[in-house]
């Protein structure tokens, strides 16, 4: 069990990618960053300041941002796309489809400030599509980590990873929950607690709002498990059979339209393998109302005290 | 290769996309007779390619982003030894690699997967950059469609590409003046294009691209800023009822079309 570790201290995970980054293109030459005018937004100060000619700023044009970062990856570099969610994966998807998942480049595409992220900016600043339009694709692995030390994993796993994939970042504050040395694995699950009675599925900023959810259905006397699922793309097909058995309910949560994201994948395996009851939570098909992503994640049924009353109510279809 | 051998390989390759197309009873032969000149002074003449180590670091890079004249791309390709001539008999057929728009991990010397257009300008440009980053010595070659100057995505990489000084890149638009449903100009009209590339920063050369003799210098050109060849083609070039004919964009020809095809460009080899 990779057990959390919640403190009240929360962190920004672009941070931690950046860092990562940067110490990883310190010993590998061939790591560049690739930006649509979002040195800032993506955290990529540092970088510039330390690799400023590996830093290729293209301005604000998101379909040639892709297909310049496909074009150095087939010049031998190891490009890491950055750039707001919203815009990499909407404005460029079909050169993410063409130019990356279809020609299988080896290109890193860091989709920053994802889910609700930018808040009051409004709905053409959200990015509640993107784990949908991404997870369609052959060869790309889609992965929203939890916190700081899964996002540094990620990175690190990203950089040694023949191949492209998409890693959803944010921008808003999460604790640490998983341990500061933590391993990525794609398409594994965390089990960040066991329980028997339902199964809480998270990843990204709802992974700490599940657990704390489970925390409120433990004083209830029920007993929740609860797997960060940071990979969407491949999904954990094994941990979500195995939660379905064993619990016989399940609850996802994300920062996403409930429609094509996670919830969607782990429906897919849950009917196909072990049908049992299944509430899905997130962004209910809709343009999120002006509010930040806290906010907008409380008034849309996913605070921690909403999500357990939703177990609650599944476990008695049980 | 020189001039008259070059003319000589553009013939045949002529030659066998028209029977490909004919064979398959699909493709996109107007455009690919009038690329099919430059096509053969890149790879019989111009590119630094290894036919046996088709991702070698240093190798030029062509893409083309017109990636529905594949048929032309894989005849020239197998022509300079990438994969056996006769799988050219493949074309289209059920699970032959030789799809209508070619595929770079499946067919050795295409660079990345076109099709959708305006993708291979920008992936040129990244390739250029890499190539600017690291000193290498290859040059990095595009050919786009005239109409495909419509797709916005162009000119994003048309700005990139002076903003980075690429001189290590080439585009080559093939304007034929035709479209998939009418002419250029009735539709869109980019042209003239060496305006609007010059006021982007760019080095801009004019040619017939149907003319040997003007492609292989254009092809050769060397500067610091970025290039442009606006090569002045004819859909259809070669055939007679073909030429500049908007409806042999994708059309497909009967048998008697097809002999006299074969009759005219016969003659010419």
């Amino acid at each position: 069990m990779d057990a959390p570790n919640m403190n009240a201290n929360l962190y920004d995970c672009r941070d931690a990618f950046a860092a990562t980054l940067e110490t990883l293109a310190a010993g590998e030459q061939t790591i560049v960053a690739v930006c649509n005018d979002s040195v800032g937004s993506s955290k990529l100060g540092g970088f510039k300041a330390k690799f400023p000619g590996r830093l290729v700023n293209v301005g604000i044009a998101e379909q040639n941002m892709v297909g310049v970062g496909a074009g150095l990856a087939n010049g031998g570099r190891i490009p890491f796309v950055c750039g707001a969610s919203c815009f990499l994966t909407g404005r460029a998807l079909e050169q993410i489809k063409a130019d990356i998942s279809y020609s299988n480049a080896n290109v890193k595409l860091i989709g920053i400030s994802s889910g609700m992220a930018y808040g009051e900016l409004g709905p053409t600043h959200h990015s509640i599509e993107d784990f949908a339009w991404t997870r369609v694709l052959p060869n790309l692995p889609v992965i929203a980590p939890c916190d700081r030390s899964e996002t540094a994993a990620a990175v690190r796993w990203a950089a040694s990873y023949a191949g492209p994939c998409f890693l959803r970042l944010s921008r808003v504050g999460v604790p640490d929950l998983l341990p500061e040395d933590h391993t990525f694995e794609l398409g594994r699950a965390n089990l960040l607690r066991d329980g028997t009675d339902v199964t809480l599925i998270a990843n990204g900023t709802l992974t700490h709002r599940m657990v704390k959810a489970a925390e409120i259905l433990a004083k209830q006397g029920v007993n929740a498990r609860v797997l960060n699922m940071a990979t969407v793309r491949p999904i954990d097909e094994k941990a979500i059979i195995a939660a379905a058995m064993e619990t016989g309910a399940i609850v996802t949560a994300e920062e996403h339209s409930i429609y094509g994201g996670l919830g969607s994948a782990v429906a897919e395996v849950v009917v196909e393998n072990a049908p049992v009851p299944m509430k899905r939570l997130g962004v209910p098909g809709i343009y999120a109302p002006t509010g930040s992503a806290e906010f907008l994640l409380d008034e849309l049924g996913m605070a921690p005290s909403a999500i357990a009353e939703a177990a609650l109510a599944l476990i008695k279809r049980k | 290769m020189q001039t008259k051998e070059l003319e000589r390989v553009a013939r045949q390759i002529r030659r066998r996309d028209l029977q490909a197309v004919y064979d398959a009873g699909a493709g996109h032969i107007g455009g690919e007779m009038s690329a099919i000149d430059i096509l053969a002074a890149l790879y019989f003449r111009v590119l630094k390619v290894y036919p046996d180590e088709p991702r070698r670091a240093d190798r030029d890079r062509f893409i083309l982003s017109k990636g529905h004249t594949a048929c032309a791309l894989y005849i020239t390709l197998a022509k300079r030894g990438f994969f056996p001539e006769e799988e050219i008999s493949t074309f289209l057929q059920p699970h032959s690699r030789l799809n209508g728009h070619p595929n770079c991990n499946k067919v050795p010397g295409v660079e990345t997967n076109t099709g959708p257009l305006g993708h291979g300008l920008p992936v040129a440009v990244g390739i250029a950059t890499a190539g600017k980053l690291t000193s290498a010595d290859y040059h990095t070659y595009v050919m786009t469609g005239d109409g495909e100057m419509q797709e916005g995505s162009n000119w994003e990489a048309i700005m990139a590409a002076s903003q980075f000084g690429l001189g290590n890149l080439t585009l080559i638009i093939d304007h034929n003046r035709f479209q998939q449903g009418a002419a250029l100009a009735d539709t869109n009209d980019v042209a003239p294009l060496r305006p609007k590339l010059e006021a982007f920063g760019w080095d801009v050369t004019e040619i017939n691209g149907n003319e040997m003799a003007e492609i292989v210098p254009a092809l050769e050109h060397r500067g610091s800023r970025p290039h442009c060849i606006v090569a002045h083609t004819n859909k259809g070039h070669g055939i007679s009822f073909m030429q500049d004919r908007v409806d042999w964009h994708h059309k497909v020809p009967n048998r008697e079309q097809y002999e006299q095809a074969v009759a005219e460009l016969s003659e010419a080899l």
